[in-house]
């Protein structure tokens, strides 16, 4: 019962944060009310016993990403998000049907599949377990993500110094 | 899992001493500090409130309470308000995974009861000190960005460049003391350390935390964030009274939480060194008393380096900064954990 309402309550919270995000014309409000979703699903994660992925979410996303994100936005110093123009402006008549779509998609999904999805270990999060099932069951695409990781990266560093090598 | 009412008791009362301990040890580390600085410079420093100025905390936390509350004109008013308690929130909750003593088990009427000193043995352990301790750079953020003020802004954006630059050699360092013990539970990583503290068995990686735990505290040679003679007051500029003393409050609050982690980490947490407590034989209840005090030495004195550090050494320039944080502490902090693989590979 006390899981129950704790799921409600962080649901909710995500909810509401994720309704902000898109809502807010400041995007330092916008990346605060992410922070809090983010939060708030770091919730949801404890709650299904996954407390690895939940603090490395906390750390990676809250902690690293957005952090990154709030620093750029205020290195340019941008104060309010600028009023789409020309056809842009008119996306919101396609975006907002097809989000609906696609909404309802998932529910369905999701209700369909409810039976599935309940957590019959408990200590399935423990930082052990994940560590076992990455080096052994799932190494290959593990390691795959973190080659596609070093080239992403590579290639960020590649595009920056061109850049600066143009300029001088 | 089933936990007894007196297991919750035992939690609670854990967590109102901590909170409260915490909060008297950063008001007399106020003191500390400017007793150690005047100690230092051959000053005499606060001593007329009270015997040796024991009582100028007390006077100064009347003083911030006393003092008049502006909120000024020209600043966003959600993110001035809502900075200094993000500050102060992260610096407090990492405490809770501190081990500061060692568990005991004993049976109350018929029933075992484990006595831990530690508030939440978490499985992900010291994962927990890293990504809650990150989210302090939030309070620096708004508050530079509220504040609508150039210093403040650009005490903001350092801080922020600072901490997420010094976080990266923090977490390797780390890296390489779970090698070492096989587990990210605190309470595991102090067992580990019976025979040898990690100090010295990694010496290099207690160094790359120590200057990473220096600059993520803001501490000189690292206050590039509110370093007074360039940015006026920094990030905190415009704030006044409680608002302001909150800064301070996690400013303290954070160094506290650090030293506890770099004794628990690389100091043998609460073990006693040279074998002491098994020659003394004590009865079980003086032992964990004994293994607490350790603790709290250790962390004392640690503090007393960052004291001892801020006064001996002047500030770094921005350019050295960076330069010694992706430069210099990251290739290091690469090389131990290598090295630490290696040697735990082959023997």
């Amino acid at each position: 019962m006390l899981v129950l309402t704790l799921f409600f309550i962080f649901a909710g919270i995500a909810v509401m944060g994720g309704i902000l995000v898109v809502s807010f014309r400041n995007p330092i409000y916008c990346a605060f009310a992410l922070v809090v979703t983010l939060f708030a699903l770091a919730g949801e994660y404890i709650l299904l016993m996954a407390h690895f992925i939940a603090i490395v979410h906390i750390a990676v996303y809250a902690g690293a990403i957005m952090v990154l994100f709030l620093f750029v936005v205020m290195l340019l110093n941008i104060r309010t998000e600028e009023r789409a123009s020309g056809g842009v402006r008119y996306m919101i008549y396609i975006a907002i049907p097809m989000t609906a779509v696609l909404f309802f998609e998932l529910a369905y999904l999701t209700f369909k599949g409810f039976e599935k999805a309940y957590v019959r270990d408990t200590d399935l999060g423990t930082v052990e377990r994940i560590g076992e099932a990455l080096f052994s069951q799932y190494v290959l695409p593990f390691e795959i993500a973190s080659i596609v990781l070093i080239v992403a990266m590579i290639g960020a560093l590649y595009l920056s110094k061109r850049r600066l090598a143009i300029g001088e | 899992m089933t936990i007894t009412l007196l297991e919750l008791g035992f939690i609670l009362v854990k967590v109102i001493v901590i909170v409260v301990l915490m909060l008297l040890t950063v008001a007399y580390m106020t003191l500390a500090e400017r007793r150690v600085s005047a100690w230092i410079q051959d000053r005499k420093g606060p001593n007329r409130v009270g015997p040796a100025g024991l009582f100028q905390p007390i006077a100064d936390g009347l003083k911030f309470f006393f003092k008049e509350d502006i909120i000024p004109a020209h600043v966003d008013r959600f993110f001035y308000l809502i900075a200094p308690i993000i500050m102060l929130v992260p610096a407090l909750l990492t405490f809770a995974i501190v081990p500061f003593g060692d568990q005991f088990s004993t049976y109350i009427g018929d029933q075992l009861v484990t006595f831990r000193f530690q508030i939440a043995d978490l499985n992900v352990g010291i994962l927990y000190f890293v990504s809650i301790a990150s989210l302090g750079v939030y309070g620096l953020f708004f508050a530079g960005y509220s504040s609508n003020n150039k210093y403040s802004m650009l005490g903001g954006l350092r801080s922020s460049a600072q901490m997420i630059s010094y976080e990266i050699p923090m977490g390797l360092s780390i890296v390489a003391v779970i090698l070492m013990s096989g587990t990210l539970r605190l309470q595991d990583i102090v067992f580990d350390q019976y025979q040898l503290w990690n100090i010295f068995r990694q010496p290099l990686g207690f160094l790359i935390f120590l200057v990473a735990a220096f600059a993520e505290t803001n501490r000189l040679p690292f206050d590039l964030p509110e370093a007074e003679q360039e940015l006026v007051g920094g990030y905190h500029t415009e704030y006044s009274s409680m608002k302001f003393a909150m800064y301070f409050l996690a400013e303290y609050a954070n160094l506290i939480t650090s030293s506890a982690i770099i004794t628990t980490l690389f100091l043998g947490g609460w073990h006693v060194p040279f074998g002491i407590l098994e020659a003394l034989n004590l009865p079980i209840i003086a032992e964990q008393i004994v293994q607490i005090l350790s603790f709290a030495v250790k962390t004392g004195f640690i503090m007393f380096l960052y004291l001892w550090v801020r006064w001996t050494l002047p500030r770094f320039r921005y350019d050295q900064l960076m330069n010694i944080g992706w430069k210099k502490l990251l290739p290091l902090a690469l090389l131990n954990i290598v090295v630490t693989a290696l040697v735990i590979a082959i023997f």
